[in-house]
């Protein structure tokens, strides 16, 4: 069965180690971009459930909830595009669990690749994912009713800063990832975070129509200060106060990031 | 010094309680095949994942090319490859894009690793395949593959976890090919395996571990020769004639043989021909047995000869 003889060994390229860990992150992110791209089905049904909630909210709920100062559907996507990129981050842990399961992490491990590489590719591909879902989301929008009320330029500068504070958000999905048994757990695990972050929140109703101690909660917390953000940006208006919730969900993302980033790559060194 | 892999006094608890491994100390010369042998949860795996540095050992310490593996552990990996059970490979890449990203986590160049990826697929068989993902590669050829990808850099230590576990016997006959080949080449490799019949035919020399430690070790044929024998058993239609057959051979047979109701055993340790030998004395007296069974030593034997008790799975089963 050896037809041939086994290849020459290549020599391995001297690089820094900044370089070495932008590369091997590189090399995992086109792996898992592959990977979604080869299981099309996974990528169609986690877009259909922002879509649901589109129409849900638009058609089903949307006429009861009374939104001051702008149409309920501008109100609404602020929300879902946030709700979206967040609920994306679940296919973090997942495919995480998933890598430890079937003995992938393992050989990762095994291998003289930089020790964060792993997560930065889950993290970044799944980014890229979120790119996708949140131009397909938008499209859907436009078909509901929704309009763009400031510019363009702004639009975009919501869209990158939602790919920014989901990356951040999805550190605290990779940590779970690899602290769970496996990968149903790990999709289990992400509920009970997700939704009283999303809907204890400004995404889909406004704050004022709740208690007084949830809207405390509602007001402050770090997935309403983004969906304010996100609003402002899109829709503008007096009392927008712009540049104060782009700031706010900026340094959420920093926490997130400073606090996630190097526990999940702890996490790593250790798991198994 | 000559040593490949060193390992002294390895420990590691898990948990609170379970210690997988309880000071397992071997080492291995360069160029050679260690078999690690021993029962599911004997302390192999935990060995293995110490000694490619994916787990910190408690107490103890190892060098793998000289090199310590908690403390260079970065070198220690550039110079291992690891394929088994363990370590597998992505289902959903095909067997071309698998090896070109463990080339590329090689820190070899993107160029580099597909050449070095379409010579393994080459070497192991693996063309046709080379642009289906490997969730349609049969257990050999996946496994080929994960062997394959441990080569990418022709690392001088090999680690082989279970390296024929589930698979069929065409395929168990080309996974020892691959290591009697890599073997002649200077690779030094370690296997570990649950079965006496591998460790055999690979290993210079067998370390038999149980509940994380090292019970036994020596030469394939040194520990065949302690630990049990090959027998074989002749069935007669009654005792009487078992009886008059073990005449035959008494005195003149190596060993004595053994009588146990109708069936006639006779330890057999210079292979075939004595098998031959016994038949031709049965055919001179014009006897003829009823049943005719070679009865390797298996690890269960040799368990049992080296701890009193059968191996897990066996007092599982009975």
């Amino acid at each position: 069965m050896t037809t041939s003889v086994l290849p020459q060994a290549a020599t391995p390229m001297k690089r820094s180690k900044l370089r070495r860990s932008v590369s091997d992150s590189l090399v995992v992110t086109e792996r898992n971009l592959v990977a979604y791209l080869r299981i099309p089905d996974q990528l169609f049904f986690s877009s259909v459930q922002p879509i649901m909630f589109v129409l849900l909210f638009r058609f089903v709920f949307g006429g009861a909830i009374a939104t001051p100062g702008m149409s309920y559907v501008n109100f609404l996507m602020a929300g879902i595009f946030v709700q979206t990129v967040l609920f994306g981050s679940v296919s973090t842990s997942v495919g995480l669990a998933e890598d430890l399961q079937k003995g992938l992490i393992e050989r990762f491990r095994s291998l003289p690749m930089a020790r964060s590489a792993v997560l930065f590719g889950r993290t970044i591909a799944d980014s890229v994912r979120n790119v996708f879902v949140m131009i397909l989301i938008t499209l859907v929008g436009f078909a509901v009713g929704f309009r763009i009320g400031t510019s363009f330029g702004l639009y975009l500068v919501a869209f990158a800063l939602l790919i920014l504070f989901a990356f951040s958000f999805s550190w605290i999905f990779a940590y779970i990832g690899l602290s769970a048994s496996n990968s149903e757990t790990a999709q289990l695990m992400a509920f009970p975070i997700l939704f009283p972050l999303t809907f204890a929140s400004t995404a889909f109703v406004p704050a004022s129509s709740m208690p007084p101690w949830l809207r405390w909660f509602a007001e402050h917390q770090p997935v309403s200060i983004t969906v304010n953000a996100t609003r402002a940006l899109m829709q503008g208006g007096p009392g927008a106060n712009t540049a104060h919730w782009v700031i706010l969900t900026l340094i959420w993302s920093a926490i997130f990031m400073a606090i996630f980033i190097p526990l999940a790559v702890w996490r790593y060194r250790r798991v198994g | 010094m000559n040593a490949a892999i060193e390992a002294e006094g390895l420990t590691k608890t898990f948990g609170s309680d379970v210690r997988a491994l309880n000071g397992v100390s071997f080492s291995v010369e360069k160029g050679t095949v260690l078999g690690l042998l021993g029962p599911n949860g004997a302390g192999k795996t935990t060995t293995v994942r110490v000694l490619t540095t994916t787990l910190v050992p408690d107490d103890g310490w190892a060098r793998v090319n000289g090199l310590d593996v908690v403390k260079d552990a970065n070198k220690v990996r550039a110079s291992i490859g690891l394929a088994g059970q363990y370590a597998a490979v992505d289902e959903n890449l095909t067997g071309r894009e698998n090896l070109r990203m463990v080339g590329q986590l090689f820190q070899l160049s993107r160029k580099d690793a597909n050449r070095v990826a379409d010579e393994l697929l080459e070497h192991f068989d693996l063309t046709e395949a080379a642009q289906r993902p490997a969730k349609t590669y049969s257990g050999g050829m996946r496994r080929r593959l994960d062997i394959a990808a441990a080569l990418v850099v022709r690392p001088p230590v090999l680690f082989l976890d279970e390296p024929t576990t589930g698979l069929d016997p065409n395929s168990r006959n080309s996974v020892w090919q691959i290591v009697e080949d890599l073997v002649a080449s200077g690779t030094t490799v370690l296997l570990t395996t649950q079965y006496l019949e591998e460790a055999d035919r690979l290993a210079d020399n067998i370390v038999v571990v149980d509940r994380g430690a090292v019970i036994a070790e020596g030469t394939p044929a040194k520990l065949k020769s302690t630990l049990g024998e090959t027998v074989l058993d002749l069935g007669f239609p009654d005792p009487a004639s078992a009886n008059s057959a073990s005449k035959l051979f008494v005195g003149s047979w190596p060993a004595p043989p053994v009588i146990d109701g109708s069936m006639l055993e006779l330890p057999i340790d210079s292979g075939p021909s004595q098998v031959m030998t016994a038949l031709r004395v049965l055919d001179d007296a014009g006897m003829a047995p009823s049943s005719m069974t070679l009865r390797e030593p298996s690890l269960d034997d040799v368990f049992l000869s080296l701890t009193g008790r059968r191996t897990e799975l066996e007092e599982a089963q009975s």
